[in-house]
């Protein structure tokens, strides 16, 4: 192998990038755009969600209960309406995803028992947001009626301890404010490089083959380990660019904590980077045209990297079957990477599984890319 | 100038009984032919007779179906990554890169070619002076006229002063002056000792070639100089005659004992004769027949009579 041939191979391919206004925009739009839909638009958490109230009581102690909705953040612009009728008008035409009825004799109920009951009404539709809301609806609640019982306590003169025995204080590791941006953030940045890295190289091998300058190329002594190192150099450089672009803007735009090792997240995102563009590089040279080789590109990855990483759909709920095929999606093993490093701060020990894997991936395909490119018209 | 010599007397190109075929398609059928240092030798032949698939055999960028090839005294099949290393081809497309430059695309293929750094300059300064580019090295390639992109294939072909030139078609689409241009400068190059194989439909171009190779249907028909060619092929004198309706008259005259052919060439009749023969008087013959005709004259075949004769010739031997 010579290394001039590389370096040619290298400075020409970088040259037609800086030149081709779709490789380009690839490069270096693409991350930014897919980081901004994905940090912004995905988001798990649960929050301002549209809430009634229809307070049947008007009580001072009822209007307090309707305060705490309000304060929590769960809840956005909390309307009151004031009959039956209304509430069903009010989730048919959305004005509200939820309702919460204090019943009329509430501050009554309470005085005498000690315990007091509404009732919430969900709109079902979106099952996910229902859920959630449902927990948030019973932790206001359950919170009221313990301040409200200490409260009727006191004023029997009853001792504190006889009421709330116990105050569970639950505290999630890692992601203290279970901010779900937290968990997907580090995953997007593998869901950018698996789609743009193999786009990029998807285009190199067959724009030669469309452009007719193949057949000059392969006229000459040059090896296709040659052409395949010489073309995966530069694509190496702008992935890695993109990933620290993600990365950064991840930990300062979006403030996910970063407790990890830089060198860990170096060597592991250098090995990722070497697959992804592998994979479009095999792809390029199977299909020799730039649209189809793109178009595949796009959907093995996107797909794939989306649906079965974990990035957003935990794998350990899939089913069997789907949690097989999970081990074949490399970059399952980078997002469960980048989520230990950023958050868990995990080192590179404790990383063996998944870096074992993204080398071996990373030998596979280099092997695969390098046999797959012949000099032969036939 | 070449800095690979070949030893002794072997051929520059040796081919035998080379056959490609693609599924049930025939392509190139037995071609066998010997080509000497320093020779320039023109496949001559309609399109798809199957001179780009022969010349991509040679390059080692098809695999022969069966039959052998040494280009400098290497196997085609087996060895071409060396085969590689001592020629010069440009295909029929145009193939350098239309978004470098014309100094970029020669820098590029100087690293293909692994041209020594010690002669790096001086090759890549001939190339530019050769293809008449002084000035505009860094114009984009895209942008020159196709005159200019030929000459610029070529001296990127030649950077590494190959013994061996493949040239596929080189001059299709470049307008004459310029065709004539490069000729002198492929002329100049088998001066210097190397061996040029080109392709061309163009038979004018023929006239430029020490030897012809005539390709029709994949098989080679008739090898020779152009001189060679005119005078041994035909078999007889020909004729030319201007006539009308060309379509009758050609049924008409084909039926004379004494003519051997007789072919359409653009707006007249071209006749060949038997050898001493007297000859018919073809204006009465036809006007009896109600045909318009004027006298015949005898003038010297061209290569393309030659191709035509040995087409027929070849069609009634292999129907």
């Amino acid at each position: 192998m010579k290394m001039r041939r590389v370096v040619a191979i290298a400075y020409k391919e970088a040259l037609q990038i800086w030149r081709d206004p779709r490789s380009l925009a690839i490069a270096l739009f693409l991350p930014f755009m897919q980081m901004a839909l994905l940090g912004y638009g995905v988001s798990l958490d649960v929050r301002h969600v549209p809430l009634c109230v229809f307070d049947q009581e008007r009580s001072q102690l009822s209007r307090e209960l309707v305060n705490r909705f309000t304060a929590s953040g769960w809840f956005d612009t909390v309307h009151l309406v004031d009959s039956d009728n209304a509430v069903r008008k009010a989730i048919d035409s959305n004005v509200c995803r939820a309702v919460v009825i204090i019943p009329v004799d509430f501050s009554r109920v309470l005085n005498v028992t000690g315990q007091a009951s509404v009732q919430a009404i969900f709109d079902g539709t979106d099952a996910n947001t229902t859920n959630i809301a449902t927990g948030y609806v019973n932790g206001i609640v359950a919170q009221a009626s313990a301040d409200f019982k200490r409260r009727w306590a006191a004023a029997r003169g009853l001792g504190q301890t006889k009421v709330d025995q116990v105050d569970l204080r639950s505290r999630a590791w890692f992601n203290e404010g279970l901010d779900s941006r937290n968990f997907i953030i580090p995953g997007v940045v593998a869901i950018i490089m698996a789609s743009v890295g193999a786009q990029l190289t998807s285009l190199t091998i067959s724009r030669e083959w469309e452009r007719g300058t193949m057949e000059q190329l392969i006229s000459t002594p040059v090896t296709a380990m040659e052409v395949m190192l010489g073309k995966l150099v530069p694509y190496f450089a702008i992935a890695l660019a993109d990933a620290i672009f993600c990365l950064l803007v991840a930990v300062y735009w979006f403030e996910v904590p970063f407790r990890g090792s830089l060198a860990t997240l170096a060597v592991t995102t250098a090995l990722f980077a070497v697959v992804v563009l592998g994979i479009g590089y095999l792809l390029s040279v199977r299909i020799r045209s730039q649209l189809g080789a793109s178009q595949v590109a796009l959907i093995l990855t996107l797909l794939p990297t989306t649906m079965l990483s974990g990035y957003t759909f935990p794998i350990d709920q899939m089913p069997a079957a789907v949690q097989a095929v999970t081990f074949l999606v490399y970059a399952r093993y980078y997002v469960s990477i980048l989520r230990d490093v950023f958050l868990k701060g995990s080192p590179i020990e404790d990383l063996a599984a998944p870096v074992l894997a993204l080398v071996i991936f990373t030998a596979a395909i280099g092997y695969l890319a390098a046999t797959a490119f012949r000099k032969r018209l036939d | 100038m070449s800095s690979i010599a070949f030893e002794g007397d072997v051929p520059a190109v040796q081919v035998v009984d080379l056959t490609k075929r693609f599924g049930a398609f025939t392509a190139v059928d037995r071609v066998s032919l010997s080509i000497g240092k320093g020779e320039i030798v023109g496949f001559i032949g309609p399109n798809g007779a199957g001179k780009s698939t022969t010349i991509r055999m040679l390059c080692g960028l098809l695999h022969p179906s069966s039959g052998r090839a040494w280009v400098g005294g290497f196997d085609v099949g087996r060895e071409p990554e060396k085969v590689r290393a001592h020629i010069g081809y440009m295909s029929q497309k145009f193939s350098l890169y239309d978004d470098l430059t014309v100094w970029e695309n020669l820098r590029f293929f100087a690293g293909m070619y692994h041209v020594r750094r010690q002669d790096l300059s001086d090759r890549l300064a001939a190339a530019v002076a050769m293809a008449g580019l002084r000035g505009r090295e860094n114009s984009l390639v895209g942008t020159l006229a196709a005159g200019w992109k030929q000459r610029l294939a070529l001296g990127c072909a030649i950077l590494h002063r190959p013994p061996v030139l493949f040239l596929d078609e080189p001059t299709s689409g470049v307008e004459p002056e310029a065709r004539r241009r490069f000729w002198d400068f492929i002329h100049e190059l088998a001066g210097q000792g190397v061996t040029v194989l080109v392709s061309t439909h163009y038979m004018d171009e023929a006239e430029y070639c020490n030897r012809i190779a005539l390709i029709n249907a994949g098989r080679l028909i008739a090898i020779g100089s152009p001189g060679e060619l005119r005078q041994q092929r035909l078999g007889g004198e020909l004729f030319e005659l201007a006539c009308q309706p060309l379509g009758a008259a050609l049924a008409a005259i084909r039926a004379i004992p004494e003519v051997v052919d007789a072919a359409i060439f653009g707006d007249r009749l071209h006749i060949l004769l038997r050898e001493g023969q007297a000859v018919p008087d073809f204006a009465l013959l036809l006007q009896a027949e109600g045909i318009q005709a004027m006298p015949a004259h005898r003038i010297a075949a061209s290569l393309e009579d030659v191709f035509v004769q040995l087409v027929s010739h070849e069609q009634g031997a292999h129907p």
